[in-house]
């Protein structure tokens, strides 16, 4: 059993798998954060409506962020070229990212120091971009690897990515990042109907139930394009050493217009994830309406797994397709990390990854309970 | 590939976000023990007193700790962006501890920092203390990481060049845990940390001291800051001894310079207590000299001889032609990967593989390489010896100054009488010393080990992406810009709750325990 467990091959897949639960356990959690970011402007217009939507996930959204981290960081040590190429590739829609994201926790300790409300309007923009820009920006990422970019390795293998930032900005992933930014503002609101009191819930809840219904509707969209052809996937022509050195610059590949649907028309049981992706947010929409805020949250997040798990799925066994030398494409058999690290990573995951879930649920549950106006205030300058 | 200017800038870059995120991440490291040991105090006496001084403080430490944290993401992120060729030739070694720091650091000082400011009234004393200490725990662990995989890149064990697949891969990870200059550099960073703190709230509680205010606070915080200062000085002190001591081992090169020790001198060396080094005439003027000090810094003998800058170059010079073999080697494996012999002597000469690089500052293909190329690229791997040297006796100036400092403080503490206010004063003087001591350590631990960004195995100048230089230029314009006004805001909010002082709610408050469960978050 650990022998299978440890083949390069296992690895490999163990460890796109541990890529996908760390991107969901990122959308999942700090998703929420930069949702209710991006509803701050909207869900809550006095001082003491922000303090309360602010409040809700003050204490949660900096262990909350780790995932982002810990996904760079597994990314580097997992999918060395990927995180080489990628971070680089999108230098400066990244260095967005990092601009609001190096905002998000100043604004969020600094906000509240100071009873000057122009202060106060400053730091909530810098929450609105920090939850709003990358909501959309990661989408957008997840376009272009979906569409693929351009770039190209030398013999040395190094990479060169041969786009621009604007190159980036094309409809298509434009449209994903939609997708994202409803996805995750959809997320915002759940958390905020379940967490806070008074006007601020009550709003969200109205946002939330329309933003749910945008998601199904912008996801299935996606899927739609698909299958019209207008989103050409990759595939693998050559025959796969799953257990090859990782070295992207052996196999072949080709451009094929219906290569990301393959593997549902191969295994069609998948078809349960883009179809839960669909009806999930549907099911939260519904529990908007019906006031089953627990049980919104928990569709809410089952949506976001879903659509993310759909892309990852549609895409297999390539991570980032390259446009412009389809062959150079990184892909789950030639791009991770060396055996050995694979192993080590896999270790470490599985001791501490328990560990972080056993944790953070115990601080979810002393933390557990609504926030509203009064509690805020009696907390006072302590809180956010 | 040799486009210079490019390279700078990303090591400026570099340098200025990691200078920066270097600013707040050592008073992190010292102020999370601090109050942990305070709220210590707080739960074996009951003393509220204690409860206020861990209050206080740690408002201190989250104004501090958001920057720490806002500008860490930069650099979790940084390696790929700027340095694509170093990611992916070194990522197989290099993030493995960059991914562990995530999942037994981040996570657990991340998940316990939101407790400790919004848990005081949803905790017992002692589980609130339970949590101060785990925040305190994973703050440390990370430093713990971080300098693995940056001990790696100083001494890179435990690895080898794949040919197949062209980057470093891991061969024994347990030696990439256990390098002895990862070991060496933890202890020397948190304990340079400790300092850092120590002296801050040395330093803030002699403000208050001088001027009357909070004295119970402030002279409590007084003592607690000066014992744990100079046990942390001397950890410092002597602990720095043990980094130079494994250097001789693994990075004799940055020692030499550090040194400004141009020629292998009969053992035991001297130490250059002064002298103003001159690369070009490669020579030290005006050297003091202090016999045998430096034979037993470095080599705990008096017998084994510490190698000169001379002899090392020298021996660079062996290695990059050894070197050109392995490259020669490699290409004939890259023309066809199952040509044995070549990789036969490819295994023979590969530890060498990184010195033929070298020559990639000069022409594309090291085997063309002249003699006067090669004498060049042996020259290369000095690194500029005047900055090294008064960089490094500069941080060592400051760790005595401030071991000085904690020690007299010490000392005025177990007196009967009130400490002298020239104490305080000095105290409040001393404050900026470990932030210019741990900037300085950082540059001469980084740019002594130039020209390689992992030492011996790939040259810096190789290792950045393929960007274009106006990318580089907004991104620095982009961090400089944001980094200054968030300095300003930052230093700013200190100082105003500085001022504020402790929490008068809390100076009255008793030991009433709040056990309102639906009472909202407080700190």
């Amino acid at each position: 059993m650990i022998e299978f467990l440890f083949d390069y091959e296992t690895l490999r897949l163990i460890w796109w798998i541990l890529l996908g639960v760390l991107l969901i356990g990122f959308a999942a959690t700090d998703g929420f954060d930069m949702g209710v970011g991006a509803l701050l402007p909207f869900v809550a217009r006095t001082d003491a409506e922000r303090r309360v939507a602010i409040n809700t996930i003050g204490p949660v959204w900096e262990g909350n962020q780790v995932w982002f981290i810990l996904g760079g960081g597994a990314i580097f040590a997992a999918w060395p070229v990927l995180y080489a190429l990628s971070f680089s590739g999108f230098y400066l829609a990244m260095f967005l990212v990092l601009l609001a994201l190096i905002m998000r926790p100043v604004a969020f300790k600094y906000r509240s120091k100071r009873p000057d409300p122009a202060w106060r309007t400053r730091w909530d923009w810098a929450l609105f971009v920090g939850g709003a820009v990358p909501a959309l920006i990661f989408g957008v990422a997840v376009g272009n690897t979906l569409r693929g970019v351009p770039f190209h390795f030398t013999a040395d293998l190094r990479p060169v990515y041969e786009g621009s930032l604007f190159g980036l900005l094309n409809p298509l992933a434009l449209y994903c990042g939609l997708v994202s930014l409803a996805m995750l503002v959809t997320h915002g609101a759940a958390w905020l109907t379940f967490k806070a009191e008074g006007t601020v819930a009550d709003r969200a809840r109205t946002i939330g139930a329309r933003s749910a219904v945008v998601t199904s509707a912008l996801f299935a969209g996606g899927g739609v394009l698909v299958s019209l052809g207008l989103l050409s996937g990759y595939r693998v022509t050559s025959p796969v050493a799953w257990d090859g050195p990782s070295n992207p610059l052996i196999k072949t590949v080709v451009v094929d217009g219906a290569a990301w649907l393959a593997n549902f028309h191969a295994h069609p049981l998948l078809w349960i994830v883009p179809a839960l992706g669909i009806t999930a947010p549907l099911l939260a929409a519904a529990g908007f309406q019906a006031r089953l805020e627990g049980w919104t949250f928990l569709a809410s997040k089952l949506g976001v797994a879903m659509i993310i798990a759909t892309v990852g799925l549609a895409m297999f066994p390539i991570l980032l397709p390259s446009s412009s030398n389809p062959s150079h494409s990184l892909a789950v058999f030639d791009a991770s990390s060396s055996r050995a690290t694979l192993r080590n990573m896999l270790l470490a995951t599985v001791i501490f990854l328990p560990l972080i879930l056993a944790y953070t649920g115990w601080v979810y549950r002393v933390l557990w309970g609504k926030v509203g106006e009064k509690s805020v205030e009696k907390a006072g300058s302590s809180a956010y | 590939m040799s486009d210079f200017l490019l390279v700078d800038l990303s090591r400026l870059q570099f340098a200025l976000t990691a200078l920066y995120h270097f600013l707040f991440v050592p008073l992190t490291l010292g102020l999370s023990i601090l109050i942990a040991m305070m709220e210590t105090v707080y739960v074996m006496t009951r003393r509220t007193i204690w409860r206020d001084m861990t209050k206080f403080w740690g408002v201190l430490f989250g104004i501090n700790f958001a920057l720490g944290v806002a500008t860490g993401i930069t650099m979790e992120f940084q390696f790929g962006m700027n340095w694509a060729y170093y990611s992916h030739y070194a990522g197989d070694v290099f993030g493995a501890p960059l991914a562990i720091e995530g999942l037994m650091a981040f996570f657990l000082e991340a998940t316990f920092v939101g407790l400790f400011f919004f848990g005081w009234d949803r905790l017992s004393p002692r589980a609130h203390m339970t949590v101060t200490w785990l925040m305190a725990l994973g703050t440390n662990f990370s430093a713990l990481w971080i300098l693995i995989a940056n001990g790696w890149m100083q001494n890179p064990v435990g690895s080898a060049f794949n040919p197949d697949t062209m980057r470093m891969e891991v061969t024994d990870f347990m030696a990439v845990i256990f390098n002895p200059v990862a070991q060496a550099k933890f202890v020397h960073t948190v304990s340079a940390g400790y300092v850092c703190a120590a002296t801050f709230v040395l330093g803030v509680s002699a403000w208050y001291l001088l001027r009357g205010r909070h004295v119970q606070l402030a002279k409590r915080s007084f003592v607690i800051a000066s014992a744990f200062g100079l046990a942390s000085a001397l950890s410092v002190i002597v602990l720095g001894d043990e980094s130079g001591y494994a250097l001789t081992d693994n990075q004799k090169m940055k020692l030499a310079a550090i040194e400004a020790m141009w020629e292998t001198e009969p053992a035991p060396a001297s130490f250059t207590a002064f002298g103003i080094p001159s690369q070009s005439d490669r020579e030290t003027h005006f050297a003091i000299r202090i016999p045998w000090v430096m034979g037993l810094i470095g080599t705990r003998s008096v017998d084994r001889p510490i190698a000169g800058i001379d002899e090392l170059v020298a021996h660079a010079e062996a290695r990059i032609r050894n070197g050109i073999v392995a490259y020669d080697a490699l290409e004939k494996i890259k023309a066809d990967r199952n040509d044995t012999a070549a990789r036969t002597v490819f295994d023979a000469s590969s530890r060498d593989l990184g010195y033929a690089l070298l020559l990639k500052r000069y022409l594309a293909d090291p085997r063309q390489a002249s003699e006067q190329q090669i004498k060049d690229a042996a020259w290369s791997t000095v690194p500029y010896v005047p900055l090294l040297f008064f960089g490094f006796r500069l941080m060592v100036a400051c760790g005595f100054a401030l071991a000085a400092l904690f020690a007299v403080s010490l000392w005025h503490t177990t007196r009967e009488s009130e400490a002298p206010r020239w104490l305080f004063r000095a105290a409040l003087i001393a404050m900026p010393l470990p932030w210019i001591a741990i900037e300085v350590g950082w540059f001469v631990a980084e740019f002594g080990r130039q020209p390689w960004i992992i030492d011996g195995v790939l040259p810096t100048f190789l290792a950045t992406s393929e960007l274009g230089v106006t990318d580089l230029l907004l991104t620095i314009a982009g961090f400089t810009l944001v980094y200054g006004v968030l300095a300003v805001i930052e230093v700013r909010l200190m100082l105003a709750a500085i001022r504020k002082g402790p929490d008068v709610a809390n100076v009255i408050d008793d030991l009433r325990p709040s056990a309102d469960p639906a009472m909202q978050p407080a700190e």
